[in-house]
């Protein structure tokens, strides 16, 4: 990981959405979906925390190389005060931070499912998994048309897509989990990644686990330093022989993890989530190799 | 003048001022880069209980103005587990470590410290006192003198290395509390731990932490560590303080010291800039130069008091 002074090469809307550009190839070269950086609010001291944001974009090469690109959702301090800078202003960028999404070797059809921000770090996987010639497929849900994430870009990675909205207003009216059994069965899907919020991604683990696919999900955790230091961003992952588990910490052992190992019970805060996995709980093969 | 940032806690070197507190430094991959371990005074580790502790659920941290809640339970591989695997790491880069020790009883405390004798780079102990009594209702420690000083006491007879007590701010007489600890073997105090706080989700009606009461700490605590700091340097000049709340920059490093502490830790803004303790160090030597002082003792007795006014 680089601690650089960034600075800030474009500025956008992207519907409900802000986007940032910046220019930092130390951390560029280095990224890879799945995992994020951290940004320093402004030296006044009224937000503590560094801001955590998964890497939509990370150009290696062509005119835009060494850049750097996250979105985010401006709702609350912080992400307000992140909405108003403009190009050519400098942040302090701390990244790439956490583990990666991995790559199938043999495996080529892979769905890729988000929920609102958690397509930012999806779309970069679909480009990643594409250069390595997967077929990518696509379910894409919001709340609402200006929450979908940049349809237009979804629409032109992927071979067969779904766009789901609570409303209606964009695609099918609904949520990701109403489309997800026909979508891994129309796509023949053969792995699995997603990225949203938590009841979305049980929804996976739990299709995954039935169905024996391999999957990868990226968490979202309330994290403070997101550098593996002070133990904020917890989730429980079921030990490999199913004899207990561990708190890990969502920024630096994910925030990507095998769904089937996260202890959903608990995770969620199911009032009354055993203290220990449940007997015979499906510990799933491994990734592929 | 030569000017030096060594200090000297009664026995207990630092070669800077300051340190990182409790749970705020890793001395592994997870700074590398970030943070040089040289040009840090100390590291106090995160608290260890006896054996591995899971901690508290999530969500642990809700950020509020100038602050951060935090409920982290302790979470922790165990003192076993810290000394095969952390402890090596911190003594090869060569900084001095302060181990911080929790229990839910008297005699894990005992059991921890007892874990912890004649280890190489390691320089005292640190007695996390606001961590809950099994055998006494589930109370913080601190909460009944007695017993505080049983497990001070205990703890500081037990082990080879000079101990801190960590006093939280608001216990009924600071000052009090503080010889209580001193009186039973304490070779001196950390002031203050995190304060006692919540937040909550209007929009979901939850509290913003899952164990709803949490620790507030960052710059919103920094005047109430200050002024637990005074009290009892005041009350206890000859007992080192390592001041501990809220400290962002140099100057509030300065005015710790100016408060009586012989040291201080940065804890909040060392998770957020990794860096910071080196810099509010070099900060500290650049008003030490302004003002022709040669060392940070030198700033124990400068603040300029009223006598009549101060009580």
């Amino acid at each position: 990981m680089r601690r650089v002074r960034a600075e800030i090469l474009n500025a956008r809307k992207l519907g409900a959405y802000h986007s940032l550009t910046l220019v930092a190839p130390e951390i560029a070269e280095r990224a890879r979906p799945g995992q994020f950086v951290s940004v320093a609010m402004p030296p006044d001291r009224r937000f503590v925390l560094r801001r955590h944001f998964s890497i939509h974009q990370a150009s290696r090469r062509g005119g835009w190389a060494g850049t750097l690109e996250f979105v985010f959702d401006p709702r609350g301090p912080g992400t307000e005060w992140l909405a108003e800078s403009k190009a050519h202003q400098f942040l302090d960028v701390i990244g790439p931070l956490g583990k990666a999404f991995a790559y199938p070797r043999r495996l080529a059809n892979c769905l890729l499912v988000s929920e609102g921000h958690g397509s930012a770090p999806i779309y970069f996987l679909a480009q990643e998994l594409r250069a390595r010639g997967k077929r990518v497929d696509m379910i894409v849900g919001a709340s609402s048309e200006d929450h979908v994430f940049n349809p237009i870009e979804a629409k032109r990675l992927s071979q067969q897509i779904a766009i789901v909205t609570e409303d209606g207003s964009l695609g099918e009216r609904g949520r990701v989990q109403d489309v997800l059994v026909g979508m891994v069965e129309a796509t023949g899907a053969e792995v699995v990644y997603a990225a949203g919020p938590r009841r979305m991604l049980r929804a996976v683990a739990e299709l995954c686990i039935e169905r024996r696919l391999p999957a990868q999900v990226a968490v979202e955790e309330q994290m403070a330093c997101g550098l593996g230091i002070c133990q904020t961003c917890a989730v429980p992952v079921i030990r490999k022989d199913g004899s207990g588990y561990d708190n890990l910490r969502a920024c630096a052992d994910g925030p990507v993890f095998n769904p089937a190992r996260i202890f959903w019970d608990r995770w969620m805060g199911e009032p009354r989530a055993p203290a220990t996995p449940p007997e015979g709980f499906p510990v799933v093969s491994a990734w592929p190799r | 003048m030569r000017h030096s940032l060594a200090v000297d806690l009664d026995g207990v070197r630092f070669p800077l001022p300051v340190l990182a507190a409790s749970g705020c430094f890793a001395a592994g991959r997870e700074h590398s880069g970030l943070a040089d371990p040289r040009r840090i005074g100390g590291v106090v580790t995160r608290s260890l209980t006896y054996g591995p502790s899971k901690g508290a659920p999530t969500p642990r941290v809700a950020e509020t103005p100038s602050g951060i809640v935090t409920s982290v339970g302790a979470q922790n591989a165990g003192v076993r587990d810290f000394l095969v695997e952390e402890l090596p790491r911190l003594a090869k880069a060569g900084v001095p470590v302060v181990v911080s020790i929790a229990g839910s009883s008297m005699e894990e405390y005992l059991r921890v410290a007892s874990a912890l004798q004649s280890e190489p780079g390691i320089v005292a102990l640190e007695v996390y006192l606001s961590a809950r009594d099994r055998e006494h209702d589930d109370l913080p420690f601190y909460s009944r003198r007695d017993v505080m000083a049983d497990v001070v006491g205990s703890v500081s007879r037990l082990s080879s290395y000079p101990v801190f007590a960590k006093l939280p701010a608001f216990v009924p007489d600071i000052a009090e509390a503080a010889r209580a600890c001193v009186r039973v073997g304490a070779h001196g105090l950390t002031l203050i731990d995190a304060v006692p706080a919540m937040a909550i989700d209007t929009r979901t009606l939850r509290p913003r932490l899952a164990t709803a009461i949490g620790g507030l700490s960052g710059p919103a605590i920094k005047p109430i560590a200050l002024g637990a700091v005074f009290q009892v340097a005041r009350a206890l000049p000859d007992v080192p303080i390592m001041g501990v709340g809220g400290i962002a920059t140099a100057e509030d490093a300065v005015e710790f010291l100016l408060a009586g502490a012989w040291a201080v830790q940065v804890g909040t803004t060392a998770l957020v800039d990794p860096s910071a303790p080196a810099a509010i160090a070099q900060g500290i030597l650049g008003y030490l130069k302004e003002k022709g002082l040669a060392s940070p003792a030198d700033l124990r007795n400068r603040l300029r008091l009223d006598p009549e006014a101060v009580r």
